[in-house]
C-alpha cells in the first residue's frame, strides 16, 4: 500500500504537524482564551458572576427554551422520518429540502420572519395586541425562533438511518401480530436509538447556544428575555469581561460535552446499520 | 410486501402541519412583505451606498474565507483520512468545535484574541496587521465557522478514492505533485466545491461570531445580517424585509447549487 505521497516520512510528519498547528491556533486558542479569562483569577469571581440574578434568569430561560424546543423537534423528527423514510410518495425530496431549509437561512432572517408574523405590525399583530398576547419581544417568540433553527437536527439524522434500515423488520413484526405502535416502540425506536440521541444532542446544543435568531425576537429585557448567549452580549458591551467570559465558559463547556458525546456516539452509529441488517 | 406499514396519514399530516406553521408561513410573510412594495420600491431600498457596501463586504469576505477554508479543509481532511497517528481522534473531534461552540462565545473569544492587546492581535499589530474591528476580522470569524463544512464534505470522498491509481502513477514515475494534481484532485472537485459552497452559505448569513469582531462601521465592516437588525431597530421593517428576502434568495440558490453538486458527484462516483 505504500505510495510516494501517502507515506514518505517527512511530508507525512510535516502535514500532521501542520494540521495540528492549524487547529490549535485557529480553533482551540479561542476556547482556551474563554476558560483563561473566566477562571484565570480563581473561582470566586466567576461563581459570584453566575449567582447574579440576571445571570440566573438567563440560565433559567436558556434551559426553558431547550426544554420546549428539543422535545417538540424530537416528536417532529420521529414523525417526519417515519413518513419520509418508510414510505414512497410524490414530493418526498421537496419535503426533505424544506426540513433542511432552516439550516441554510441566516439566523437573523429566522428571527425576522417571526417578527413579521407575530410583531406589532405583523400578520397577526393587531389581533394579538387586541387579545393582550405578547409573542415577539417575549419568551414565546424566543421559543419559536429556537424551534425554527433547531427543527432539522433530529429529522436529518433519522431519515437516512431509517432509510438504510428499510422496512423488513417492521413488516415482520406486523405479520407476527404486533400493532403499529408496538412495532414502532419495540422495533423501529431501538434500531435508531443512537442516531436519535445524536440528533437530540445537536438540537440541544444549538437551542442553548442560538444567538442571531433569538436576538432579533428577544427585545433584550434584562432578567426577562435574555438567554445565556444574549446575556453574554449585554455583559460584553458593558465591558464586564470577566462576567461575560464566565457565562461564555459555561456554554463552551456545553459545547465540549456535546463534542465528546458526539465522538462516542459516532462509534455506535458506525456499527448501527450493520447490526440491524445483520 | 403485502402488509402495509401503518401511520403514513398521521405522521405525514403532522409533518406538513408543523412545517407549514413553523417554516412556510413565516417565510411567506417575508416574501409578501418584501415584494409588496413593487420593483421600484425594492430597487430604491437596494440602491443606497450603505446597503450596497454591506452586500459587497458580506459576499466578498465570505467568498475569500470559504476559499481559505477549502485549502485548509483539504489539508485537515487529507491528514485525517490518510494517516494514522496518536491524537487522531482528538483532531477529528476538534474539527466540529466551530459548529458546537455558540456563535456569541466564538465572537467575543475571537475579538479578545485578535484585539490589539490580545494573544494574537498584539504580535500582528506590531507587524502592522490589524485584525479586530476591520474587514480582516470578519474574514477570520467567517473562516472559523466555515472550516468544518469543507473537512466533512471532503473526508468521505477522499476515503473512497482508489489508491491503486496513485500507486500506478508513482510506479510510472510521476512526482508527488503530479499525482496530487492529476490523480487525487480531479475526483475531489465536487466535494471541494460542495464544502466551499457550504462554508460560503454559512458565511453570508453568519451574525453572532462576526458582530463583536467586525467593528460594524457602515460602508466598511458592516455585514448584511447586522444591517437587517439595524433597520429593524429603526422600525424600518420594509427595509429589513428587502434585505432579508434577498438573503433568503441567496440561501435558496446555495441549496440548489449543493443539490446540483451532489448529483454531479454521484454521477462521477457511479462511473
Amino acid at each position: 500500500m505504500a505510495t510516494s505521497l501517502s507515506t514518505s516520512g517527512i511530508s507525512r510528519r510535516a502535514l500532521i504537524a501542520l494540521a495540528f498547528l492549524l487547529l490549535l491556533v485557529f480553533l482551540v486558542a479561542p476556547l482556551v482564551l474563554v476558560f483563561t479569562r473566566a477562571f484565570g483569577d480563581g473561582l470566586e469571581a466567576p461563581i459570584a458572576a453566575l449567582r447574579e440574578p440576571d445571570a440566573l434568569a438567563a440560565i433559567r430561560l436558556t434551559l426553558l427554551v431547550a426544554a420546549i424546543a428539543v422535545p417538540l423537534n424530537l416528536v417532529f423528527g420521529l414523525a417526519a422520518s417515519w413518513a419520509i423514510a418508510k414510505f414512497r410518495f410524490r414530493g418526498r425530496s421537496l419535503l426533505v429540502t424544506l426540513i433542511d431549509l432552516p439550516l441554510s437561512v441566516s439566523p437573523v432572517v429566522s428571527g425576522l420572519v417571526y417578527v413579521l408574523v407575530f410583531g406589532a405590525q405583523g400578520l397577526f399583530g393587531p389581533w394579538l395586541i387586541g387579545h393582550g398576547i405578547k409573542i415577539v419581544f417575549a419568551v414565546p417568540g424566543i421559543v419559536l425562533a429556537s424551534v425554527f433553527v433547531t427543527l432539522p437536527f433530529v429529522a436529518r439524522e433519522l431519515i437516512p438511518l431509517m432509510e438504510a434500515q428499510g422496512r423488513l423488520e417492521e413488516e415482520a413484526a406486523l405479520t407476527l401480530g404486533a400493532t403499529g405502535w408496538q412495532t414502532f416502540r419495540r422495533v423501529t425506536l431501538p434500531n435508531v436509538r443512537w442516531g436519535l440521541l445524536y440528533g437530540v444532542l445537536l438540537c440541544n446544543a444549538r437551542a442553548m447556544g442560538e444567538f442571531g435568531a433569538v436576538s432579533v425576537v428577544s427585545g433584550h429585557i434584562r432578567g426577562l428575555t435574555n438567554t445565556m448567549p444574549l446575556h453574554i452580549e449585554v455583559l460584553y458591551n458593558e465591558y464586564n469581561l470577566p462576567a461575560a467570559f464566565t457565562v461564555a465558559a459555561l456554554l463552551a463547556l456545553l459545547a465540549l460535552v456535546t463534542l465528546a458525546a458526539k465522538s462516542l456516539l459516532e462509534w455506535h452509529l458506525n456499527d448501527e446499520p450493520s447490526t440491524s441488517s445483520r | 410486501m403485502k402488509r402495509v406499514l401503518p401511520g403514513l396519514p398521521g405522521t405525514l399530516g403532522f409533518t406538513l402541519l408543523y412545517l407549514t406553521i413553523m417554516v412556510l408561513l413565516p417565510l411567506t410573510a417575508l416574501v409578501i412583505r418584501a415584494t409588496g412594495i413593487g420593483f421600484s420600491g425594492f430597487a430604491a431600498q437596494m440602491a443606497t451606498p450603505r446597503v450596497l457596501a454591506a452586500f459587497r463586504a458580506t459576499f466578498g469576505i465570505a467568498f475569500l474565507s470559504a476559499l481559505l477554508d477549502t485549502l485548509l479543509g483539504l489539508l485537515v481532511a487529507w491528514v485525517l483520512v490518510r494517516y494514522r497517528f496518536p491524537g487522531r481522534r482528538l483532531l477529528d473531534a476538534l474539527v466540529d468545535l466551530p459548529i458546537a461552540l455558540p456563535t456569541a462565545v466564538a465572537g467575543i473569544a475571537l475579538t479578545e484574541l485578535y484585539a490589539e492587546t490580545g494573544w494574537f492581535g498584539a504580535p500582528l499589530a506590531a507587524l502592522g496587521i490589524h485584525v479586530a474591528f476591520t474587514p480582516l476580522g470578519i474574514g477570520v470569524a467567517l473562516a472559523f465557522v466555515g472550516l468544518p463544512f469543507v473537512v466533512r464534505a471532503v473526508e468521505p470522498v477522499l476515503a473512497d478514492l482508489d489508491r491503486d491509481v496513485e500507486e500506478a502513477a508513482a510506479t510510472l514515475g510521476a512526482t508527488a505533485w503530479q499525482i496530487f494534481r492529476r490523480v487525487i484532485l480531479p475526483p475531489l472537485w465536487p466535494a471541494l466545491l460542495t464544502g466551499f459552497t457550504l462554508a460560503f452559505g454559512r458565511g453570508i448569513g453568519e451574525y453572532g461570531s462576526v458582530i463583536f469582531i467586525a467593528g460594524n462601521m457602515p460602508g466598511v465592516s458592516e455585514i448584511v445580517p447586522l444591517l437587517i437588525v439595524v433597520k429593524l431597530e429603526q422600525y424600518d421593517t420594509v427595509g429589513a424585509c428587502v434585505l432579508g428576502s434577498l438573503m433568503l434568495l441567496a440561501s435558496f440558490a446555495i441549496m440548489l447549487t449543493i443539490n446540483a453538486l451532489q448529483s454531479w458527484s454521484q454521477r462521477r462516483l457511479g462511473n
